[in-house]
This record gives C-alpha cells, sequence and structure tokens, in this order.
C-alpha cells in the first residue's frame, strides 16, 4: 500500500500520531484522544496538518473568468485579498467539489478537497477552451498548515515575522501576504472548526520548521490536531464534508448552501440552467441537523424513518464532545413536516433511536450557541 | 499495564475471570487502547443465553463500533448496567471496575480453548504485523 505523505509525515510520526490512509494520504487521525483534541480547539488552539488538500495556482489575463465558468460563485467580484467559498457543479447541476477561492495580486488560488484534486484539475483543464490563462497544481510545493481555536492569533503572530494585515482585526474569509521564516507567504482568516483562526500557506520545505515553532511559541496552549477531531470540529459547526453531504447526487440548494450559488453572475458557468430550476423548483431534500437521544451514534448511511417509512438518511454523525451527545447530519425529505419531526428515528444497526431535530449549526462562537453546555 | 497472569484471555480481546461456576468477562487493555474515545457500550440483559463466539454486544468509540464476542457459554447472571453512565471505567479499569457480564457456565472445558496471558500478549504481537 504506497501512500502519499505529507512534508510534515515525519512530525506526526515524532508526535506518536496514529496514521491512516485518507484519500490515498498518510493522515493522522489522531495523537491521542479525539474528544481531547477537539476541546482543545474550542478552549484554546490547535495545529492542523492540511497539507493532502489540493491547491491549484490559476494565473493570466482571464484566470478570473476561467474559475467563474466552473463555480458557482462571482469570482470577478472578488477584491484582491478576498476569499470566497464556492462549489465546482457539474451540468446538472450536483456538486463535483467544494472548494475556496482566494484573491492574490497575480493569481487565485483555489484550494480543494483531497479527494477532488485529480477531478477538479481534469474538470478545469475540459472548460478551459480558449482563454488566456493557465492552472498550476502547487499542491507539492506549497504546504497548508491551519491554527484553529480562540489562542490563534497569541500564537501565530508570534512564529511569524510579519503580516500585511491587522491580526486582530483582519477579515474573517480574507487572505494577506505573509513573511514566514524569511520567505514570502500566505495567511489566510479561514477554517473548519468553527472556531477563529489561520490558515498559513508557506513553501514545503519551511512547514517542518513552523510546525515546530509554532509547538514551541505555544506551549500548553495549542496541541497537534488530527482528522478525527477535524471532523467533529466541523460537523458541529454545521460544515459539509465532501463524501459525505455532498456529491455529484447533490445539489447546492438541498445542502443548503444556495448562498455560494450566484446565478445572475455575468459569466456563463457549467450547471447554470439547470441550477435556476433547481432553484425555482425547490430541493426534494433538506440538509438537517439533528441531536440522537441516545449514546448510540448515528453514522452515515443509516435510515432516518417516521414510523416505518424511510425519510431520509444519515450522511454525517459522531459524539459531540462540546455538546455531550451524539450529533448527526443527514437529507430529510422536504415532505416531512414540522410535526412530523417529533416521530424520526434512526436505525443504528437494527436499534431505532429517537432523534431530535436542531437547527445548524450545532455549534457557533460568535452566535453563542451550543457553549456552555460541554460536560467534564 | 500489567495484564493479570490469573486470568484467560480470547482472540477476540475479552478476558475471562473465573469465579467457580461463573465467568466474570470484560475487554482487554489492548481492546481499550484501539478503541480509544469511548461512545456507548450495548451489554444485553441479566437471564441472556450467551454462546462462545457468538456476539453479545457492542462497544462505540468516536470512530467505530465493535462486537464484543462471548468467551464461554451460559446464562447472564449479573450485568454491570451503570457501566452505560461510566464508560471511564472500561479504559481506566479494563480488568477490574470495566467487568461487563457475569455468566453461569454452561460447559466449563470451553476456558480451554482460551489463551494464558503469554499467549494472548504473543497473539497481539501478530496482530499489529
Amino acid at each position: 500500500m504506497n501512500l502519499e505523505r505529507t512534508c510534515l509525515a515525519g512530525e506526526h510520526l515524532a508526535l506518536g500520531a496514529t496514521l491512516v490512509d485518507f484519500n490515498g494520504w498518510e493522515m493522522p487521525i489522531r495523537y491521542g484522544s479525539i474528544p481531547e483534541e477537539h476541546l482543545k480547539v474550542r478552549l484554546s488552539a490547535g495545529l492542523f496538518d492540511l497539507c493532502h488538500m489540493g491547491r491549484l495556482e490559476i494565473t493570466g489575463r482571464q484566470a478570473s473568468e476561467w474559475v467563474g465558468r466552473v463555480t458557482t460563485g462571482d469570482i470577478d467580484a472578488l477584491k484582491p485579498g478576498a476569499a470566497r467559498y464556492t462549489l465546482v457543479t457539474n451540468d446538472a447541476g450536483t456538486i463535483i467539489d467544494d472548494a475556496i477561492v482566494y484573491k492574490l495580486p497575480a493569481s487565485l488560488l483555489v484550494v480543494v478537497n483531497a479527494s477532488n484534486r485529480a477531478t477538479v484539475v481534469e474538470w478545469m483543464e475540459a472548460h478551459r477552451g480558449s482563454l488566456d490563462a493557465k492552472l498550476i497544481d502547487r499542491s507539492r510545493e506549497i504546504a497548508m498548515v491551519a491554527v484553529q481555536g480562540p489562542l490563534s492569533t497569541h500564537i501565530l503572530r508570534d512564529a511569524v515575522e510579519k503580516l500585511d494585515s491587522d491580526w486582530d482585526g483582519m477579515k474573517y474569509y480574507s487572505i494577506a501576504a505573509a513573511r514566514v521564516l524569511g520567505k514570502d507567504a500566505w495567511i489566510a482568516r479561514t477554517g473548519y472548526t468553527g472556531e477563529d483562526g489561520f490558515e498559513v500557506y508557506l513553501d514545503a520545505e519551511d512547514a517542518p520548521v513552523l510546525w515546530s515553532r509554532l509547538l514551541e511559541v505555544g506551549g500548553n496552549r495549542i496541541g497537534a490536531i488530527g482528522l478525527g477531531a477535524r471532523d467533529t470540529l466541523r460537523l458541529e459547526a454545521g460544515m459539509p464534508l465532501y463524501g459525505h453531504e455532498l456529491d455529484t447526487t447533490t445539489d447546492p440548494f438541498e445542502a443548503g448552501l444556495g448562498f455560494a450559488v450566484k446565478l445572475e453572475k455575468k459569466v456563463e458557468f457549467v450547471g447554470q440552467a439547470s441550477l435556476r430550476s433547481r432553484r425555482e423548483k425547490g430541493p426534494g431534500r433538506k440538509l438537517t441537523g439533528f441531536r440522537v437521544e441516545s449514546r448510540r451514534v448515528a453514522r452515515q448511511g443509516m435510515n432516518i424513518l417516521k414510523d416505518r417509512e424511510v425519510v431520509g438518511v444519515v450522511t454525517s454523525g459522531a459524539p459531540s464532545p462540546t455538546l455531550g451527545h451524539p450529533i448527526a447530519m443527514g437529507y430529510l425529505k422536504s415532505s416531512v413536516t414540522e410535526q412530523d419531526c417529533s416521530l424520526l428515528k434512526v436505525d443504528i444497526r437494527g436499534n431505532l433511536e429517537a432523534l431530535a431535530v436542531v437547527s445548524l449549526p450545532f455549534y457557533s462562537r460568535t452566535r453563542g450557541k451550543g457553549r456552555g453546555t460541554g460536560r467534564s | 499495564m500489567s495484564r493479570p497472569a490469573d486470568l484467560k484471555y480470547a482472540r477476540t480481546h475479552e478476558w475471562v475471570r473465573v469465579d467457580g461456576p461463573v465467568a466474570e468477562v470484560g475487554i482487554t487493555d489492548y481492546a481499550t487502547e484501539q478503541l480509544n474515545d469511548l461512545a456507548f457500550v450495548d451489554l444485553p440483559e441479566k437471564g441472556t443465553t450467551v454462546s462462545k463466539d457468538v456476539r453479545f454486544g457492542e462497544i462505540e468509540s468516536t470512530k467505530s463500533v465493535s462486537d464484543l464476542v462471548a468467551p464461554v457459554s451460559g446464562e447472564i447472571i449479573e450485568v454491570h448496567t451503570e457501566l452505560a453512565d461510566e464508560l471511564e471505567k472500561i479504559s481506566s479499569s479494563p480488568y477490574g471496575e470495566g467487568w461487563m457480564i457475569r455468566v453461569r457456565m454452561s460447559d466449563p472445558s470451553q476456558l480451554e480453548s482460551l489463551l494464558s496471558a503469554e499467549e494472548y500478549a504473543a497473539q497481539i504481537l501478530t496482530e499489529e504485523h
């Protein structure tokens, strides 16, 4: 089994991480305890190796138009330093990948899921036509390291030389030039945890030193966080994961991502017509949040029932360290009424456990949702 | 953690403590380490009959769920029901407070096919390779 390794593989080994095959990459699922790592990010700070994700650099006079052709967002409207969550959709209006597009001075940086990197590159090339633009896959040369949690600012600012922005004032979903370990780098205020935090893009060869420096500077305020906790963090924050909430059978409206679809943007994009009619029709199923009224964990693929009828399916589920009970996201038929919601059950290996519908996200630091309910 | 030498072990990572006709059953430290963060344990009711090598319950962690397999056959005369609310006892004291069920054995000769602490330790090593 020949797995890819990131430039931080040595660090994970040194920390005694439990490594797993994640889409062909050897990645740390945890270093110790998943709930402990999860709470570390909520209460303090965590350090993540995200090098397995795809980082595509789009340059050229018509870079913006090209990206705009294959995504649902208004890429032309991005101001320098802005970041945008967007979707790559196919002709049917269903989702090929979700991505973040960053507007840099001379290029666009498109960050995609590890599992979809090759697919997105191929898809983009197939839709370039004669546009004056070029795509370079920089995933190997540029490392991606995230620091997430309330103490992120304090720790990161002491580990990097310079940020061309204000650490406290830097807007969420923006990116700025930085100086890290004597070289140019980029730091974005983006993340996948529901906490304040940053994603650092730097030369891959410098990533191990930055990693050590962050752990040193952070001391016991920071810990290395594996993919296991990354999943429970994003789940609590109600964020979708490709391959679970999103895939080529799902459209943005079902997934509650209508905000990312700019049907009226000037650039004609793939799936536009389908998306227009899907929006008009309304989604036949909706992504919903659930609390499982049991200690059993509902997981992807488990059926959601109303009496004996299957009315939905779970797309993600896990114990919630912050909330103290299992939570899940899943698709529920739009025909399910509010009254029906009190009758829903999930089939967990033959055991029918009651579900309570909960509005997403389960946890929001800005709205003070889900706070102070954690168990010890 | 030192593994008690007076217990018998199953290949499926359960242990047995024999007390006359009764077998006390739990899971080993190796199992709890593999499972890591425990989320849920499902134990059968008192009076249930269990059969050797047959699933009698399940234990769930953050990332996975595993079957609990009966190392001996018999009738369950006691269930550690408080464990559901005190899962940490399974990881902190797998051979003590983490006990799960007590079985009145129907065929004590089944104990002979279980492993000693050394044999179990050897088996784990082969599993890891």
